[in-house]
């Protein structure tokens, strides 16, 4: 119950910075638009929308962890996190509270993206509902980095941090270009990495070919507790003082 | 006694922040805790808030042991920090309903609460307004009313005029003297006016210590000092401080 009350302040917190609307919802789709418009010129088939909508999906989510990284930033700045660590609220509380209000938000990114690439042309296949809930799992990894993020680091930090972030979650995760088209070393290391297998999944999730999404998904799920866990643990730390 | 505090200590690697302060706060006192910089009062704070568990010793709140059961502790007292701590894009009434739920208050219970300190503060006419848009002392107002609304029998007052201009900082002062009497206040400053318009007692720590304890006759008495800003001086001057 006081997870949801915390939850629910955090939810208003988000959803009345104007930045969110701005950055979580109209620059993926902005991008969308330019992106496709880009494909008509192209001479291979990178920015079919079907490759394109998945992936900016996985890029909207990045967002989320500037989101959740610069709230518990300003929460820690402006010490609203002190006098609630010295509520009986429990550490659970704390870290339910901060998770759950950015799953309507990457719900509405998901909805907001696909349905712009609709609109843009992109066939309606009975593939993207159990996309959407690959979607889900897969936006817990980048709500872990904002944990992380905001754990460790404060709100100016964050900022100076998501600039790296999003950056290494586009360029190593095949949105923009095929890994396969630089090969060597930038494969192997954006292949050690989570993003592109996020992308990976989604995209096969998307085009029906189940087969493809397991073991990709199992990078993403390992990184995604393996942060959460440090995550976890420092807030916990942090909560001892 | 309401507050028992028995050679608590906090150390950080080699650092002493508190040093063995072994102290007794009478229920409904408002105790005032000064000291310079890094003398180790916001250090204590969270010690008897729980928000920092001590390297050695304990303190009785109310019956219960931080050491032992901060959650019970936690249940007793709030907080007002030095930061105003108010959540920016929430209104003023609903920063006070979410103090009072999460410390178990029912929807309809933390509105009729979050009504009665808005009348109380002198904040009901800006229920509406978001957190950003109030002024400073709007700001401390609603800081101090989000750690009353939980009906603590402790609060702690870490600076609370802190940045505040004369009036803001008078009307604040008559809101803290209508209060005095009702809970146990602990308050900590720089403002030594604020010490003597409205404390009962005053400890004065110095690097980690409990250097004097009194009413403000009493360290007057004890130091030889007509004002208090001398008295201040005078304990925690170098040399003098053991």
């Amino acid at each position: 119950m006081k997870a949801l009350t915390f939850a629910q302040r955090n939810r208003k917190e988000i959803l009345r910075d104007p930045m969110t609307l701005l950055f979580g919802m109209v620059l993926p789709v902005l991008m969308l638009w330019l992106f496709s418009m880009m494909s008509e010129n192209m001479p291979f088939d990178l920015f079919t929308l079907e490759k394109l909508a998945p992936a900016i999906i996985v890029f909207s989510f990045s967002f989320i962890t500037l989101f959740t990284g610069m709230l518990i930033g300003r929460d820690k700045s402006s010490s609203f996190l002190m006098r609630i660590f010295a509520s009986p609220m429990a550490a659970t509380d704390y870290l339910i509270g901060y998770a759950l209000p950015l799953l309507p938000v990457a719900f509405i990114q998901m909805s907001a993206c696909y349905g712009a690439a609709l609109l843009l042309g992109m066939p309606f296949t009975y593939d993207a509902i159990p996309a959407f809930g690959l979607l889900v799992i897969i936006s817990f990894l980048y709500i872990a980095f904002g944990l992380f993020f905001g754990t460790f680091f404060t709100d100016r930090q964050v900022g100076a941090i998501f600039a790296i972030f999003v950056n290494v979650t586009t360029w190593f995760s095949g949105t923009w270009f095929g890994l396969e088209m630089i090969g060597g070393t930038f494969e192997t290391v954006a292949y050690l990495l989570p993003f592109a297998h996020a992308v990976d999944a989604v995209r096969a999730a998307f085009a029906g070919n189940y087969s493809e999404v397991f073991i990709t998904m199992l990078w993403v799920i390992a990184y995604t507790v393996v942060i959460f866990g440090v995550a976890v643990w420092g807030f916990r730390k942090r909560m001892r003082g | 006694m309401e507050i028992k505090i028995m050679e608590l200590t906090k150390t950080f690697k080699d650092r002493v922040a508190v040093d063995q302060l072994t102290l007794a706060i009478g229920q409904g006192e408002f105790f005032a805790l000064l000291g310079e910089n890094g003398a180790g009062k916001t250090t204590t704070i969270k010690m008897l808030s729980c928000l920092m568990e001590p390297t050695s010793g304990d303190a009785i709140m109310l019956g219960d042991s931080i050491v032992e059961n901060p959650q019970a502790v936690k249940k007793k007292l709030n907080i007002s920090p030095q930061e105003t701590a108010v959540a920016r894009n929430l209104s003023v009434q609903e920063n006070l309903e979410f103090i009072a739920r999460i410390y178990g208050s029912t929807k309809q219970d933390a509105e009729q609460k979050a009504i009665r300190l808005m009348e109380m503060f002198g904040l009901a006419e800006r229920a509406k307004s978001k957190g950003r848009n109030l002024s400073g002392g709007m700001e401390r107002r609603l800081s101090i009313a989000m750690a009353m609304i939980s009906e603590p029998e402790i609060i702690f007052l870490d600076e609370p005029t802190v940045g505040l201009d004369v009036r803001a900082r008078l009307d604040l002062w008559q809101i803290l003297l209508n209060l005095k009497g009702q809970i146990t206040i602990i308050l900590t400053t720089h403002y030594l006016e604020e010490v003597e318009a409205l404390a009962d007692r005053i400890g004065i720590m110095h690097k980690g210590r409990l250097q004097a304890l009194g009413t403000l006759e009493e360290l007057k008495h004890q130091t030889g000092q007509i004002k208090l800003q001398d008295v201040f001086l005078q304990l925690t001057a170098e040399g003098e401080s053991t």
